[in-house]
């Protein structure tokens, strides 16, 4: 189902003091001047109907002393992206902060201040989120270089001249550690990173002490070693009595650098590096990135090659949803039972991924330009039966043993409410967003691959609350099913292409900047890229839907039970490994 | 018979000679308590990254970490005697890793679970990522892949297994050092590295002040 | 709120119980048989679904990768003829950069040859991503199936070259499929050439 081609406001008419069209090679979109993003940005929104902030980004263009902050805003009814910029001069970039107009921008903005050092006027919290208070430089600034510094990209010299060694016995101290001139380490204290973070939920909920009731207000820190917040993740509320009143998620524990190491990486190598990101849905984060890449190199899959992303796709969906849904209940008390069940349906979609991969979790199974490799027959044969008879089955039989299981009903129902409107400015997606009546779906609002051709349903829920969240998990695995079902029907016969054109080890990709995305299990994730036209990315950002989707944590938590926090935070579904990347 | 010295018989890998079997004590409680120790590993329910989605398929059905008498997972460190070092360790996690490790009590063990807590992994160029565990904490077994299948991590437990088999009394029960928590400042600082460090970056200043002033000059 | 979803939830949970000793009545050679382990792996199991590593194994796919292994083709003396040129692809196109090569020379004039001398893979650092073995043009590295490899001591985690060099009839062994097909395609460009040597000498 094709979306009408609405064409796309003509911006420099209605701005001709502040907007020009951005005329660069292979880029897009418009430039704003500072001082009017905001002028701009509240049009956008309440005239144009860009209520959507899909991603927010900063670009380091070192040689011509520019930072760039790109943003990506999307109709919340479908269709495609208003890409804007905002260049600034790069020794001090000061942007003002599109907080107020669409507060998805919130840890974007914060992301964007930590790894490029842009500064954000007039964001409410501009503090680091991923590294900690005090770090020594902004690592995403491309003068910025690691400890372990070999070169600017890859592949380094060494590997082919010389036999091994171990990057510590390159550094003064034998670690990955380096620190500024001058330093006093016995001047520092330690305290420093933590007390910015704790003053900071304080100070946003102090309220007058009551005289007749002594009552004060405890900060409680949850995590990041915390059973329930998968992974490493960390929580400090503010509670009175036991009703959350403030609440800041903290994150950076599981911080990999997967940007940085992304830029020095040949386009290639990023493919097995996406499927860290989000470990559990490594299929489809590989095919979020191949998707930016080709639509820079112009390249069309072929036939076969689109169906099977598509079925591995949709099976990591499923597979996704069932271990969202198992660990939900594990987060609810439910310990492990239903978790085990979840678990034994995806340990079997895992042996069709291995057959076909070679790997259980990190798939690395799509190319530009199509897929590694086909899918044996004995994999296929097991694919069909799981999809056409034991999947539906258990999924069924979930249902049945969960949804009207009345201690879920009442421990979830009207818990962690979020509401369209909110759902829509903190710019949350995936199950989250329809989960609060929305129903976005990029597979339908902006049809990637072959997606226009299956016919499926939008799963969407209107309470907004853990249970609906819970329940649109369900309904969108069996969605899932159906466009299994459809593409091992109409898939090509085997022994079509797989790939467009040769497998190459190092390609190069035309210059300019794409945003590609799919509909993850997760929400959208969006890479997106910029290419000078060399073997490397100049930048290569994530939008992380995990991480954009914790910006909605506080609105749903604020008002509920402490005891609430551990499954509102489960029924958002993150996964550390996207949101800290 | 050979007379057997007195280190060898605290050595639980010790054949006892048929002639002492039924008189001596202390090899066999040895054995007994190690047979006990190895068969009752519980982990640590610590999970760090990737890897720690395959630690939790380990546990779950198809693997079953329960025959091995592992399948205790205890959220607490003090109640754990190996932990599972499941993904790659930053800097940021580093000073809590070395917390959780202290606050475990003896014996205990560590396992390094896939490349990135071995040794970074194909993370270690980054700029927030500790270069192993064992920069931090001392790790018993190492098991490589990216991540390991759970068969792999099983192996590594039985090889855990084995490891605690052969140990004596003696060596389970002398007392570690306590590792000083790493602190989060510029960089990763380890207390123990201070006074090197002013050293290193006091350097470092002298060096930028004399280009800046041959620069001057120039 | 009357408790039917619950009881409806305990019935579920006592059919996945009782399914396993339905199971066992009906099918003979269940535990510790190459049948057992196939029918847990199937899409088709109901009741108990584990796979009692180590005595029973799961069936890995030939496909499945781990770390890779360098082949070696035996000769007829015993001489194993490696199968690596040190062209150096694998190393190029590691995301991970844990593929060092040198490269022997020529003891008398000291011309680079086209062999390895030394040849590391660094497996804390390898992310199993198989793209070295995807694209070395002599099939020479290939992904393993061996994941029993944990050892005590890090030093042992750099693979040197004599770790990695495996046979090729254990190549053969492991990925079948694939060893076939790549020796087809080799005897195939090695006719090609011969043609084209033979149609070159007849012009000639």
């Amino acid at each position: 189902m094709a979306q009408p081609a609405v064409a796309a406001p003509d911006l420099t008419a209605r701005f001709p003091d502040l907007v020009t069209p951005d005329t660069r090679k292979g880029y897009s979109g418009y430039i704003v001047k500072p001082e009017g993003l905001l002028e701009f940005a509240r049009a956008l929104r309440d005239e144009y109907g860009y209520d959507y902030l899909s991603s927010l980004t900063g670009v380091d263009y070192l040689p011509e002393g520019q930072m760039e902050v790109v943003y990506h805003a999307y109709k919340i009814t479908g269709g495609p992206p208003l890409v804007f910029k905002v260049q600034v001069p790069r020794e001090d970039p000061v942007v003002p902060s599109v907080t107020s107009i669409w507060p998805g921008a919130n840890f974007q903005e914060r992301e964007a201040w930590d790894l490029l050092g842009i500064r954000f006027e007039g964001h409410p919290n501009l503090k680091r989120i991923l590294l900690w208070e005090g770090f020594w430089g902004h690592p995403l600034r491309k003068d910025w270089r690691e400890p372990y510094y070999e070169g600017e990209h890859k592949p380094f010299k060494n590997r082919t001249a010389g036999p091994h060694f171990w990057h510590e016995d390159h550094t003064p101290f034998g670690k990955n550690v380096d620190y500024p001139p001058g330093f006093d380490p016995y001047a520092w204290d330690p305290e420093t990173a933590d007390e910015v973070l704790y003053q900071s939920v304080i100070q946003r909920t102090r309220k007058p002490r009551q005289e007749e009731l002594h009552s004060e207000q405890v900060v409680v820190n949850l995590g990041p070693q915390h059973p329930s917040t998968h992974g490493v993740f960390r929580m400090i509320a503010t509670l009175d009595g036991e009703t959350v009143v403030a609440l800041e998620p903290v994150m950076g524990y599981l911080h990999r650098n997967h940007e940085k190491i992304g830029e020095r990486n040949t386009w290639i190598m990023n493919i097995p590096y996406t499927d860290r990101l989000d470990y559990i849905t490594a299929m489809s984060n590989n095919f979020g990135y191949v998707l930016a890449v080709e639509k820079l190199m112009g390249l069309e899959p072929p036939e076969r090659a689109q169906y099977l992303r598509v079925i591995m796709a949709e099976l990591t969906r499923v597979m996704n949803h069932l271990w969202a849904i198992g660990f939900l209940l594990n987060d609810l008390g439910a310990f492990f039972t239903p978790a085990l069940y979840a678990l034994e349906e995806r340990e079997l979609i895992l042996d069709v991924f291995e057959a076909a991969s070679g790997s259980r979790m990190m798939n690395n199974y799509m190319r530009f330009g199509g897929v590694v490799r086909d899918i044996p027959e004995d994999a296929w044969d097991m694919l069909v039966k799981l999809v056409t008879d034991r999947l539906p089955r258990k999924i069924d039989e979930l249902d049945r043993f969960l949804t009207h299981n009345e201690l879920v009903r009442s421990r979830c129902m009207g818990v962690g409410v979020l509401t369209p409107e909110q759902a829509i400015a903190f710019s949350t997606a995936g199950p989250v967003l329809r989960a609060s009546g929305v129903p976005y779906d990029v597979r339908r609002a902006e049809p990637y691959g072959i997606y226009d051709r299956f016919d499926f349903d939008v799963a969407v829920r209107y309470h907004g609350d853990v249970y609906d969240r819970y329940l649109i998990r369900l309904d969108e695995a069996r969605q899932s099913l159906r466009i299994l079902q459809q593409a091992i029907r109409d898939i090509p016969e085997r022994g079509a292409p797989l790939l467009a054109g040769k497998p190459q080890y190092q390609v190069r990709v035309p210059a300019g900047e794409a945003y590609g995305r799919v509909e993850g299990p997760k929400g959208e994730l969006g890479f997106y890229v910029v290419s000078t036209g060399k073997t490397n990315p100049w930048r290569y950002h994530v939008r992380a839907p995990s991480f954009i989707n914790l910006t909605a944590l506080e609105a749903m938590s604020i008002g509920n039970k402490v005891a609430d926090l551990v499954i509102i935070l489960g029924s958002i579904d993150i996964v550390l490994g996207e949101v800290d990347r | 018979m050979k007379r057997p010295n007195g280190d060898e018989l605290q050595k639980p890998g010790y054949e006892i000679p048929d002639e002492l079997k039924g008189s001596v004590v202390v090899t066999t409680l040895n054995r007994l308590y190690n047979w006990g120790r190895r068969n009752s590993v519980w982990p640590m329910m610590f999970g760090l990254a990737c890897c720690a989605i395959e630690m939790i398929a380990t546990a779950a059905s198809r693997y079953d970490l329960a025959r091995f008498g592992m399948e205790v997972m205890r959220p607490s460190p003090r109640q754990s005697d190996v932990m599972i070092v499941s993904g790659t360790v930053t800097k940021r996690m580093a000073p809590l890793i070395v917390r959780l490790y202290n606050q475990m009590p003896m014996p205990k063990y560590v396992i390094a679970m896939g490349a990135c807590a071995s040794g970074g992994g194909p993370f270690k160029e980054g700029y927030n990522v500790v270069s192993g565990v064992d920069k931090l904490i001392p790790v018993d077994v190492y098991i490589p892949g990216c991540p390991p299948t759970p068969e792999a991590l099983l192996f590594g437990l039985m090889k855990l297994q084995q490891k605690i088999e052969k140990q004596s009394f003696k060596e389970v029960y002398t007392k570690p050092d306590y590792i000083p928590e790493p602190v989060l400042g510029p960089d990763l600082m380890d207390p123990r590295d201070y006074p090197k460090i002013r050293e290193y970056t006091q350097k470092k200043l002298q060096e930028l002040q004399e280009q800046a002033a041959q620069a001057a000059q120039g | 709120m009357d408790g039917r979803g619950i009881l409806n939830g305990l019935a579920v949970t006592i059919k996945h119980f009782i399914a396993t000793y339905v199971d066992d009545f009906k099918r003979k050679n269940r535990y510790f048989t190459p049948e057992g382990v196939k029918y847990r792996s199937s899409p088709e199991v109901e009741g108990i679904f584990t796979i009692q590593y180590p005595e029973e194994r799961r069936i890995l796919h030939e496909n499945f990768r781990y770390i890779p292994f360098l082949v070696y083709d035996e000769g007829e003396d015993g001489q194993r003829d490696i199968r690596c040129t040190a062209c150096g692809i694998c190393a190029k196109v590691c995301p991970a950069q844990t593929i060092w090569i040198v490269r022997a020379k020529d003891p008398e004039t000291g011309r680079p040859l086209s062999k390895p001398a030394e040849f590391y893979i660094d497996t804390t650092l390898c992310m199993n991503c198989g793209l070295c073995a995807e694209f070395c043009p002599f099939d020479a590295i290939i992904m393993d199936h061996d994941y029993e490899i944990a050892v005590y001591s890090k030093d042992h985690m750099v693979f040197d070259l004599e770790r990695l060099l495996k046979s090729a009839s254990y190549y053969q062994r492991i990925r079948p499929t694939q060893y076939a097909e790549k020796a087809a395609e080799r005897e195939a460009k090695a006719k090609a050439k011969a043609a084209k040597a033979a149609r070159r000498g007849a012009k000639k």
